[in-house]
């Protein structure tokens, strides 16, 4: 077995100090940073992922998986800086205003994250402003809007609003949260939309255009 | 801990419709005396809460309690409860709240004087005090308007104070989704029970100065968080069985500092309680799918005193508005619970005995919610030192009775949950038995961005 292929393996065990150590290795072996994250990183969060999604494991065990890639992260992030590698996509995700919740936000970022996505989260109880402000900073493709109460679901609407009338760059609009149904998202004018955590990350590389 | 023995010492004393110590209203409803009342809670429907549509907003509260109240009057209801629960909007700004606050009790003092129907009124402030990040928990404008609520809808006639609290969430929600026993407990047994005394010391003080009843509190934003979770397949359900143990803890103290009941609907840890205070509570189950979803339909109701659909907005359904729909729900739920108690205890464990069985052996959730079961948990909870060893002796039971019915034969468990079964246990022991140094530990280990440890009165070293 590769170095690449036991990387692979420690993350998706959830592995911290193995991912680190083999990270380590596999770059003294002279592997470049950028293939580390495709073809190591990045397929272990994606079986990851397909596991969580089929029922397979709980969140705790992906979240352990996840704290493993970032310790594999800690070692390239230096070396894929001074290569001048940096994520190809960026995604922003916040909680709507007026709604504190952030469990299913927090999930997706994970997700996300997993999928090499540069991902920006803004937190709970984002005003729309925040979130045109946030697009003209960091120009994203992709821009995630959670809700979890039936009274924040106008603010959801708002918010795609204020997107779209501020003359921000072209961004992608995706939507989710327990009352959100696809149905509300094409209302709203969202560009897509997720039912869970699982499916997000999915619903996010076609829409940023990743695949 | 002010409760060192539990006030039912017989499990076949532990029922619905039946405390030992019951609840007189103004209005003459007996809690936990002999019959089931319907709890009815109502939302509105998608849209926002704000100067503008408080017309259309009032428009839906009057609409709501003149059509439930003239069906329960139709179905010859002996009593209803209904809880205001506020919005968000409602708390941050107490007039909005108030305002619907004298519309219900108007509705429901029409009710009486043209139907002759009783009623009484649960007051439950929607707990801002996290809109703050860090949350704020003793001191600001969202402490200061929640409690502006409290006293006004008190002054109002609002007859029962509760309230959802939220001290220590900040933490847990990360701790439920690590599947972190120690920061479950840290978060529930030494920042939850810290907020709650000082919580409820001030709603005692609101409550005898209006001459009104400290109902109680739920940890719905803890263990109901959990429940969704594991409805949802994120975490594993015999974890949160376990968290459903510990959250018996947190709630116990607001009956600590002048609670009598009814406990509030959402807290499923109510078994317990009831166990040991002896107290009423009210429950929810089945008839709360409307609000979302839960293994405990059944077994839910083998404890209440007032029955309860949790919440449900105002939408129209093939038979009328909704919540008039669930008015009529809950009423026959009472109805047969009612009969039932009618024909003598017998019939009534007859029945307790179908609604346990009936969900007890298929989730983790609904088994440590047995009679037997919840006699071993609140009794590990009463002999316990101190909040923070009896959330370990609590999780620790609950562990232990999910292991034993599972290896008996007589519980489901999915295999892929059986290791945490393990992992729990495993995590338990590691657990220091001093407090302080519990809490050294996991100040050590929380995120200090999420939480401020002076607003729960702990120091940092």
């Amino acid at each position: 077995m590769t170095t690449l292929e036991q990387l692979s393996q420690a993350v998706a065990a959830g592995k911290s100090k193995d991912a680190k150590a083999l990270t380590q290795r596999a770059l003294d072996e002279g592997a470049q940073p950028g293939d580390l994250v495709d073809q190591a990183l990045v397929p272990a969060m994606a079986a990851v992922g397909e596991k969580f999604k089929n029922n397979e494991i709980f969140v705790p065990e992906m979240l352990i998986a996840a704290r493993a890639m970032k310790e594999a992260m800690n070692v390239l992030e230096p070396r894929l800086l001074a290569a001048g590698i940096t994520p190809k996509y960026t995604a922003l995700i916040g909680t709507v205003q007026g709604d504190l919740h952030d469990i299913g936000k927090n999930l997706v970022a994970v997700m996300w994250k997993g999928a090499n996505l540069r991902v920006i989260d803004l937190g709970t109880n984002v005003v729309p402003a925040k979130f045109v402000a946030a697009i003209q900073e960091f120009r994203p493709q992709l821009v995630g809007l959670s809700a979890l109460l039936t009274t924040t679901m106008p603010a959801m609407g708002e918010t795609v609003r204020a997107i779209r009338a501020s003359g921000c760059p072209p961004v992608k609009i995706m939507v989710g949260g327990a009352p959100i149904s696809q149905q509300f998202a094409d209302e709203i004018g969202a560009d897509g939309y997720a039912p869970d955590a699982a499916s997000a990350a999915d619903k996010a590389k076609t829409l940023a255009g990743v695949v | 801990m002010k409760y060192r023995r539990l006030a039912i010492a017989n499990s076949d004393d532990l029922l619905f419709g039946s405390a030992p110590k019951p609840l007189v209203t103004r209005q003459g409803l007996r809690l936990g005396g002999g019959l089931v009342y319907p709890e009815l809670n109502f939302t509105l429907p998608t849209m926002e809460v704000t100067a503008a549509t408080m017309p259309t907003v009032v428009r839906h509260y009057q609409e709501i309690i003149k059509d439930a109240l003239r069906r329960a009057t139709e179905l010859e209801a002996p009593g209803v409860v209904i809880e205001f629960e506020t919005l968000p909007p409602m708390t941050a700004n107490p007039a909005f709240g108030l305002e619907i606050v004298q519309i219900l009790l108007a509705g429901m003092e029409e009710a009486r004087r043209q139907y002759g129907l009783r009623t009484v009124l649960r007051m439950t402030p929607n707990d801002n005090r996290e809109f703050a990040r860090p949350p704020v928990m003793r001191s600001g404008e969202h402490w200061e308007r929640m409690l502006e609520l409290f006293e006004g809808s008190a002054r109002a006639g609002a007859e029962l104070l509760s309230i959802e609290s939220v001290g220590g969430k900040e933490l847990h929600d990360e701790a439920l989704m690590n599947c972190d026993l120690g920061q479950v407990i840290f978060a529930l047994c030494v920042l939850g029970v810290r907020d709650m005394e000082f919580l409820w010391k001030q709603l005692a003080v609101i409550a005898r100065r209006h001459g009104v009843i400290c109902a109680g509190d739920t940890a719905c934003g803890f263990g109901n968080t959990a429940m969704v979770l594991a409805e949802q397949k994120m975490i594993p359900r015999v974890f949160a069985a376990v968290v459903r143990a510990v959250t018996a803890v947190r709630t116990l103290v607001a009956y600590e500092h002048g609670a009598v009941g009814p406990g509030k609907d959402c807290a499923y840890e109510n078994p317990y309680l009831k166990a040991i205070t002896g107290y009423p509570v009210a429950m929810e189950g089945k008839t709360s799918a409307c609000a979302h979803f839960s293994p405990l339909g059944n077994i839910a109701a083998a404890y209440a005193d007032t029955w309860s659909n949790e919440s449900v907005q105002n939408v129209r359904l093939l038979a009328g508005m909704a919540p008039t729909c669930y008015m009529e729900q809950l009423i026959y739920d009472c109805r047969l619970m009612n009969r039932a108690l009618d024909d003598g205890k017998t019939a009534a464990l007859a029945l307790r005995r179908w609604l346990v069985d009936s969900d007890a052996g298929l989730d983790p959730q609904a088994w440590v919610l047995t009679p037997e079961n919840v006699f071993e948990i609140a009794q590990a909870i009463v002999g316990a030192s101190d909040y923070y060893q009896a959330g370990i002796a609590a999780a620790r039971c609950a562990v232990t009775l999910l292991r034993t019915g599972y290896s008996e034969g007589r519980l489901k468990i999915a295999k892929r949950e059986l290791g945490f079964l393990d992992s729990m246990a495993a995590q338990l022991d590691e657990l220091p038995s001093d407090e302080a140094v519990f809490i050294g530990r996991q100040m050590s280990l929380a995120d200090p961005a999420k939480y401020l440890p002076g607003e729960y009165g702990l120091r940092v070293a």
